[in-house]
């Protein structure tokens, strides 16, 4: 288990506009690293490498829609976790991105209205079960979709990994 | 129902689906290029010890090939010690494939009905087969190789029906990349697209690959060409029909301009772009018939002395093809380098990396920024004709000009 639990607090490192592409939040060229926490050396590296020295540990990165679009690279979910994001929350996601994120154990949470209403150093608390974010420096109560109870089981976990290799751990323990 | 709930009914064993349920499919194939290393490294951590099918795993080389560097050669190693020690036979390694799309389709893995995942967005080309082929990360390829199945959202559907005749020099890029333009980076997101209608039913296989293929950059989950073995009921429901007119909606080219494939201009509206590269090749438009019309334009002329000109061949098959051919030999002449059958500069990793300020118009499939190299490059995507064309003339064009006898001298 990890301490992730659906109650996050902390501040919005950064408001970004729609369709944010993978490319951009994770060049292809470091493509060929492998290890995880790595990657979070070139989180925006090409077009705002000042986001991953302002992200704080639990801070969020709010965007417009269309979030992640683009090379189903995970590495760029691997980036913004490893970063110390707590989640990100966005107006909409790609597919792939969404995934990836849920599966690394990264919160992704849609909220149709979130880059509109918050500022960067604003702090939040978002509850993902629910689907609100509460933004406590403009005492806003932002709506956003609660994440599928099936996500959130396997943010639990740590991500997909921990996950299977509890359940494929079991009948040998049991 | 539509194809993409047909399938999915099938592969989760139900007799209906519809849009928004979750399912979970059976897996007919995975597919994954050097990302395999990521999903390795993930499947060792759950600890299984044997992977579900080895039958049903192909893994081809082609982002970085032959190893630009002695990290990705230790990678490509690890996997192929993985890929040995598992029983995987469908391997393609340096030199035996090229890029993983293109090697999928000639070997014939893919068949109509197939669920087929990949760690690749561009898998969506494969429903140009009639497959639901569709992209995902490699942690959750590693529960793949692991369970053999997938939980799936079904996708509404959005329909496609494409009338008239292409005018000339304008092709399938040139359809999707309008299309593209009208509906928007998010405008199938999570969606399947079924593409029909006369036009797209003359089309060639490597043409519809081109439909399926860019339709992730609108955002679809899947994406379908007709095919004979597997067809939509006549009732299916649809969230959306757009219709086509080749001959009055896109009389000529289409170029997507950076740094977003959404950002659509008819090739007309782009007055005096000089080009410092082309680039021909990639999953989208590396094939044969690319090469073809590429050696069509480039016969009897020269590349720009201010342009370089890159082409990279699908697959060795596509290579060897236009080699037998007589399109590299025309290509060589008229001043082009020949890439080995790969993904080349298009992840932005090696083979044609751009300068701050360069410009570049490809045939591949992202213009984001720093996508083939510098932040302050700018890609315009394109056509193989318009690439070939802007090659010849250094600056981008429509093809029609170079090819002009009066015009012979550009």
């Amino acid at each position: 288990m990890s301490d992730a639990t659906p109650i996050l607090r902390g501040r919005v490192a950064a408001v970004l506009g729609p369709n944010i592409d993978t490319d951009v939040i994770y060049p292809g060229r470091y493509l060929n690293i492998t290890d995880r926490e790595k990657t979070a050396e070139h989180l925006f590296e090409l077009a705002w490498p000042e986001i991953r020295s302002r992200i704080r540990p639990g801070d969020f990165i709010v965007a417009a829609a269309n979030f992640g679009c683009g090379s189903s690279r995970e590495q760029a979910a691997a980036a913004l976790k490893f970063s110390g994001c707590g989640a990100v929350i966005a107006a909409s996601f790609a597919r792939i991105f969404f995934r990836n994120a849920i599966n690394l154990g990264l919160p992704a949470l849609v909220s149709p209205s979130a880059a509109i209403e918050c500022r960067e150093g604003d702090e939040l608390e978002i509850d993902l079960a629910a689907g609100e974010i509460h933004n406590l420096s403009r005492n806003l109560t932002i709506a956003a979709a609660p994440l599928d109870p099936r996500a959130i089981e396997l943010i639990r976990s740590g991500g997909l990994i921990p996950w299977l290799k509890a359940k494929y751990a079991a009948p040998a323990a049991g | 129902m539509t194809l993409a709930e047909k399938i999915l009914a099938r592969a989760s064993g139900r007799s209906r689906v519809a849009p928004d349920e979750i399912v979970v499919a059976q897996v007919d194939l995975a597919m994954s290029h050097e990302n395999a290393d990521l999903v390795r490294k993930a499947f060792l951590e759950i600890g299984v010890p044997r992977v579900w099918d080895p039958e049903k795993i192909v893994i081809i080389f082609d982002h970085r090939i032959p190893a630009e560097s002695e990290k990705t050669a230790a990678t490509h190693k690890a996997v192929r010690e993985f890929v040995r020690q598992q029983g995987i036979r469908h391997f393609y390694d340096v030199g035996r494939g090229g890029i993983c799309h293109q090697v999928l389709a000639e070997n014939g893995h893919v068949q109509p009905g197939m669920v087929v995942v990949g760690t690749d967005s561009h898998t969506t080309t494969h429903g140009a087969f009639g497959a639901f082929a569709t992209g995902i990360g490699a942690t959750e390829m590693a529960g793949v190789w692991v369970e053999g199945k997938l939980w799936f959202k079904v996708p509404s559907t959005i329909r496609i029906e494409v009338e008239g005749e292409f005018a000339p020099w304008v092709s399938a890029k040139d359809l999707i990349l309008w299309i593209i333009g009208k509906v928007g980076a998010a405008g199938a997101d999570y969606r399947a697209v079924e593409f029909d209608g006369s036009a797209v039913r003359r089309m060639t296989a490597a043409s519809r690959m081109v439909l399926c293929n860019l339709s992730m950059e609108m955002g679809a989950k899947v994406a379908f060409t007709p095919v004979m073995e597997i067809a939509p009921d006549a009732g299916a429901k649809y969230e959306r029909a757009i219709h086509v007119n080749l001959d009055y909606d896109i009389p000529e080219p289409q170029v997507a301009c950076p740094h977003s494939v959404d950002n659509v201009k008819p090739v007309s509206a782009l007055a005096d772009v000089p080009v410092h590269q082309a680039v021909l090749g990639s999953c989208t438009n590396g094939r044969l018939e690319d090469l073809e019309v590429a050696a069509c334009i480039l016969s009897g002329r020269r590349v720009h002395p201010q342009t370089r000109l890159i082409i990279i061949p699908a697959s060795q098959r596509v290579c060897l093809d236009a080699m037998r051919l007589g399109y590299l030999e025309t290509l060589i002449e008229a001043g082009a380098i020949v890439n080995p059958p790969g993904c080349g500069p298009c992840v932005g990793v090696h083979q044609g990396i751009l300068a701050a300020g360069e410009v570049c118009i490809s045939s591949t499939n992202r213009n984001f920024i720093g996508r083939m190299g510098s932040k302050d490059s700018f890609v315009y995507l394109a056509s193989p004709a318009v690439v070939a064309a802007s090659a010849v003339a250094g600056r981008i064009i429509h093809p029609e000009f170079v090819m002009a006898k009066e015009n012979a001298h550009v």
